[in-house]
């Protein structure tokens, strides 16, 4: 069923929509973002102070966000997606010029209040443009080759783009975002099995490349890979991170050594203690109960909004949010990947929970979306 | 209708079927990450808490050996000795102050090292160690080791320090190291991590500054176990850094003390460079001092006594100070005289003890005149007339061409601090920084070395060894880094007429060995030895005077430069002496000295001197055997 189909006089109107949010889900996002609150608080050394405050307003502005995105009807923002997607775009190119350099990378437009990552809309955006692209065309053409070719194309420019930045990490996420989407879609299997083969492949050409002529990544990105494999080789360097990472972590045992006790983080062997590698706070402090608490509300956001997912009948609906509930895992599973040493240190925050003004509007706001999609989903057949 | 109706249908489905996929995928990662935690923070918990509290993990950098400096045959200058200090830990200490407290009772602790301590204490991370007091004795380092108990987090550690053997002589080339200052770490782009520890040694100046990265070395890790008390456990990991590169010099020890004791009391620099090769034998500059008192943080009331002294015992003068070359400077007029063709050698230009140029007076030193000159005479009795003539002739171009051929007015390239680049002045020169025209006066000063050029001693031992080689030569001081050989300060041929240099020889050579030669008092009587030289007199003020009677910051700078042997040039030598009077009085004495100690590698037989000077000599020799023999400081490192 398309859009244009819908009943609409089954659609609450009004004020009305409210009482038919995802509560639970919202509930849920709030528990999360609190567990932030409490940890920032804590790293801070027992201060609202320079952390959880500033975090506070961003959360209650992301809040409003959500609410605003999540009044106005899903069709409105089906028709909004390929404009999004271009502006996203438009974003990345004008970093590429006016960016602000950070870790050798321009990543990010200051906007004064907030540092902009270009990079977190273009995710949202690149599923809002896939998912319309397959609610547009006939089901028989999905898994045709031109047809599979032309979101392919349109996944890789941003990808593209961002590992020019240059910006590894986010340009895989962007690949694996653009894939599920696809494979949600209905796209034959055997695409991704093949893809799956030539990923192997590539990363033996990345490894083969390494020194010679035609090196394909950046050294600095090499390093980052060594280090992951072998923590030791830089003891005072990038691996420093992953050994006190999991030293705090593991430090933590069951129940942790309480709120504001944590001596490893407290003693500042951990320089991204209030971004990237605050799960280590949580870890040491709560302890193997903290950790997995906060991992059980994750996955809780998760399944609410596949069961959302299931029940909006329309394609674009549904395409949607499993998307934004594939970015919304990558975010958490890699950060925490790398946390515990499962996966090579990149800057992906803690979605909700790590400071940073970005990740929180961007997250809030694709929840917005979700949260249109269930609001305005058709009810019932006539 | 129907179908599509149904195909949407079936890819509805597909959808919810491929989403319970990703889903159930997603829940199985998240499964996964639950598994891994309770694989660290559960079954290894002991581990990692063990890690974390007691028998934390300290990382710690090594520091490498920095490189040692010798002279050109083995003889240490610069090395590094072991030297004790105590240090905390401040992570290991629960109460610094009152651990400090504690400490003081038992051994001396500075008011200021204590506060510079605590300072660093705040601004570094808790696990470095922090020196609290440095150089201290065995049985300061016995009562911490007994009383580690009480005294949580002070360890005693041995470390090495740096040690000028020979001391003085070397100060101003080898410079000193000294503990690296914010100011420092500023200038630095990309600090190496070795340079964040705290009170870290860095090259201060001179080559120890210059040639630092080499010096410095690699910094190796390692990771060390430690117990609550700070005590270290066990070493988990070491990886050696890479010792500095040790450097030999071009100088010799011998010459160089030689020098410097032979200078006495002046305020004066010498330098001795291999004509052929570049190589610098002796660089001195005097008064000096002990580059040791610098590393052990030198006292105020010292460091003023050096800044405040008239004779500026802290500048390296044979590098950094530009003197106007006064006479010496009219070899280079002459060849470029001769070079532009200009000047024929056997013209004769009348002197009467002054000559009018624009309406003004330009006196010869000589104020009776010295009657007809050739080039030949002109340098020998150093007539400034001929010169004043052949400015006019010659011209301002031609004769800084000549000089920057020579070498003048380039900043030679050795590891020295505040090298001078002197200045071979130009029209165009004189537009831009003295905003005025250029006159004719102007070429004729600059004839005799007056005026607008300035040249530093090392600058006029190129110049001489270049005059005496007729190639290129550069000046090298390091001979070897790290065991490699540096390269080589020969060079091309400057293409000036074989003639043409040795008429300027010629001249230099009556300079020191003719009757009327101003320097012909301070000649070398061994044949074998000769020596080719050229006096020069700098003025410090514009009109002539008497320089017994006025007070020494007034009198001129007497200089003087030369070669020999004259027949196989080997060595060239320039001596400045600040306010020394005149360069044939004081200056040439000093040069024929140093270049017959330098030519006979230590003292030389009195046959070497004119035999009316013998008895002289034989006393100077004495006296420096005894100044430069019950060596202070500087025997221990030869033995």
């Amino acid at each position: 069923m398309s859009y244009l189909e819908y009943r609409v006089q089954t659609i609450p109107t009004g004020w009305r929509k409210v009482t038919h949010l995802h509560w639970p889900l919202i509930l849920v996002l709030m528990a999360i973002s609190g567990i932030g609150f409490l940890m920032l608080y804590s790293v801070a050394g027992g201060s609202f102070t320079p952390w959880a405050e500033t975090q506070m307003q961003r959360f209650v502005i992301g809040l409003v966000l959500m609410f605003i995105i999540a009044m106005v009807p899903i069709w409105f923002w089906r028709n909004m997606s390929v404009l999004t997607f271009l502006f996203s775009l438009a974003l990345l190119v004008f970093v590429e010029f006016y960016g602000v350099t950070g870790m050798g990378a321009q990543r990010w437009i200051d906007l004064g209040f907030m540092r902009l990552q270009p990079s977190e809309v273009s995710k949202i955006a690149l599923v809002m443009v896939l998912a319309s692209y397959y609610d547009a065309i006939p089901v028989r053409n999905i898994s045709r080759p031109l047809w599979v070719l032309i979101p392919v194309i349109i996944t890789l420019v941003p990808t593209f783009m961002v590992l020019r930045q240059p910006d590894l990490g986010t340009a895989l996420l962007l690949m694996v975002t653009g894939g599920v989407v696809m494979f949600a879609a209905g796209v034959h299997w055997a695409y991704f099995a093949s893809v799956v083969v030539a990923g192997f492949g590539a990363v033996f050409a990345v490894f083969q490349s390494r020194g010679a002529s035609w090196q394909l990544l950046q050294n600095y990105q090499y390093r980052r890979i060594d280090t992951f494999l072998d923590p030791a080789s830089d003891p005072l360097g990038a691996g420093y991170h992953i050994t006190q990472s999991k030293i705090a972590l593991g430090s933590g045992g069951w129940t942790g050594r309480g709120f504001m006790q944590g001596t490893q983080t407290r003693l500042n062997f951990l320089p991204e203690k209030h971004t990237d590698f605050i799960f280590t706070t949580l870890a040491e402090e709560f302890g193997f109960f903290g950790g997995s608490a906060l991992l059980l509300l994750y996955v809780l956001v998760i399944l609410f909004c596949l069961f959302a997912a299931m029940r909006m009948k329309d394609r674009f609906s549904s395409l949607l949010v499993i998307g934004i509930t594939m970015t919304f895992f990558l975010f958490f599973a890699v950060n925490m990947s790398m946390v515990m040493g499962l996966a090579p240190v990149v800057g992906v925050p803690l979605p909700l929970v790590s400071y940073g003004g970005s990740a929180m509007l961007v997250l809030l706001g694709a929840f917005g979306l979700i949260q249109s999609a269930h609001v305005h989903r058709p009810r019932g057949t006539p | 209708m129907r179908r599509p109706e149904k195909e949407l249908e079936a890819s509805s489905k597909k959808i919810s079927r491929r989403g319970m996929l990703i889903g159930a995928g997603q829940v199985l990662f998240a499964g996964t990450l639950a598994a891994r935690m309770r694989y660290l923070q559960v079954e290894e918990a002991d581990k990692y808490r063990l890690l974390a509290e007691e028998n934390r993990i300290n990382i710690r950098l090594i520091s490498p050996a920095r490189g040692q400096i010798f002279d050109r045959d083995g003889t240490p200058i610069a090395l590094n000795e072991p030297s004790y200090r105590i240090v905390i830990v401040p992570e290991d200490s629960d109460d610094i102050h009152a651990t400090i407290a504690r400490l003081s009772t038992l051994i001396e602790l500075d008011a200021d090292d204590l506060n510079r301590a605590l300072a660093e204490i705040e601004r570094s991370p808790p696990f470095l160690p922090i020196t609290l007091v440095d150089r201290v004795k065995w049985d300061a380092v016995a009562k911490v080791a007994a009383n580690s108990l009480a005294l949580p987090g002070v360890t005693p550690d041995v470390g090495l320090s740096r040690r000028y053997p020979i001391g003085a002589p070397f100060a101003h080339v080898v410079g000193y190291v000294g503990p690296i200052s914010d100011y420092d770490l500023e200038r630095i782009e990309n600090p190496d991590q070795l340079l964040r520890i705290p009170r870290f040694q860095i090259g201060k100046v001179g080559i120890e500054s210059k040639l630092e990265d080499s010096l410095r070395g690699k910094a190796g890790t390692k990771s060390v176990e430690v117990n609550a008390v700070g005590r270290v456990m066990r070493e988990l990991d070491r990886r050696e850094g890479d010792t500095g590169a040790d450097l030999q010099l071009t100088l010799d020890h011998k010459l160089q003390s030689y020098i410097r004791t032979r200078l006495g009391n002046e305020s004066a620099s010498v330098v001795v460079m291999d004509v052929e090769n570049g190589d610098i034998r002796a660089i001195v500059s005097t008064p000096d001092f002990d580059p040791n008192l610098f590393v052990r943080g030198i006292s105020v009331a010292d460091y003023a006594n050096l800044r405040e002294n008239e004779k500026r015992p802290l500048a390296s003068k044979a590098v950094q100070d530009a003197y106007p070359p006064g006479s010496t400077f009219k070899m280079v007029a002459a060849l470029a005289g001769l070079e532009s063709g200009i000047v024929d050698p056997n013209e004769t230009v009348y002197c009467p003890g002054y000559m009018e140029i624009s309406d003004r007076k330009f006196t010869c030193w000589k104020k009776v005149g010295h009657g007809s000159m050739d080039l030949n005479t002109s340098l020998r009795e150093s007539c400034d007339v001929y010169y004043y003539d052949l400015a006019l002739k010659v011209g301002i171009e031609n004769i800084t061409a000549m000089a920057r051929k020579l070498g003048l007015g380039e900043k030679h390239d050795v590891p020295m601090s505040a090298v001078s680049s002197g200045l071979t002045p130009t029209k165009e020169w004189k537009l831009v920084y003295r905003d005025a025209e250029w006159v004719i006066g102007d070429s004729a000063n600059a004839a005799i070395g007056q005026g607008y050029v300035l040249a530093s001693p090392l600058q006029l031992a190129v110049m001489t060894a270049r005059l005496a080689s007729g190639r290129s030569v550069s000046p090298r001081l390091i001979k070897r880094v790290g065991g490699e050989e540096q390269p080589s300060g020969a060079g091309e041929d400057l293409g000036i007429a074989p003639e043409h240099l040795r008429l300027i020889r010629r001249g230099m050579f009556s300079v020191s060995n003719h009757r009327k030669g101003t320097a012909y008092s301070s000649r070398i009587a061994d044949e074998d030895f000769r020596m080719a030289g050229k006096t020069g007199t700098a003025q410090v003020r514009s009109t002539i005077v008497d320089n017994e009677e006025v007070p020494w910051e007034q009198r001129d700078h007497a200089l003087f430069v030369n070669f020999a042997p004259y027949d196989n040039p080997k060595y060239a030598v320039a001596v400045v002496v600040e306010h020394g009077g005149g360069g044939s009085s004081t200056a040439a004495p000093i040069a024929r000295d140093v270049t017959l100690q330098a030519l006979f590698d230590g003292t030389p037989p009195l046959d070497a001197y004119p035999e009316k000077d013998q008895f002289i000599i034989k006393e100077r020799q004495d006296s420096i055997e005894r100044q430069q023999n019950p060596l202070p400081v500087g025997d221990r490192g030869q033995a």
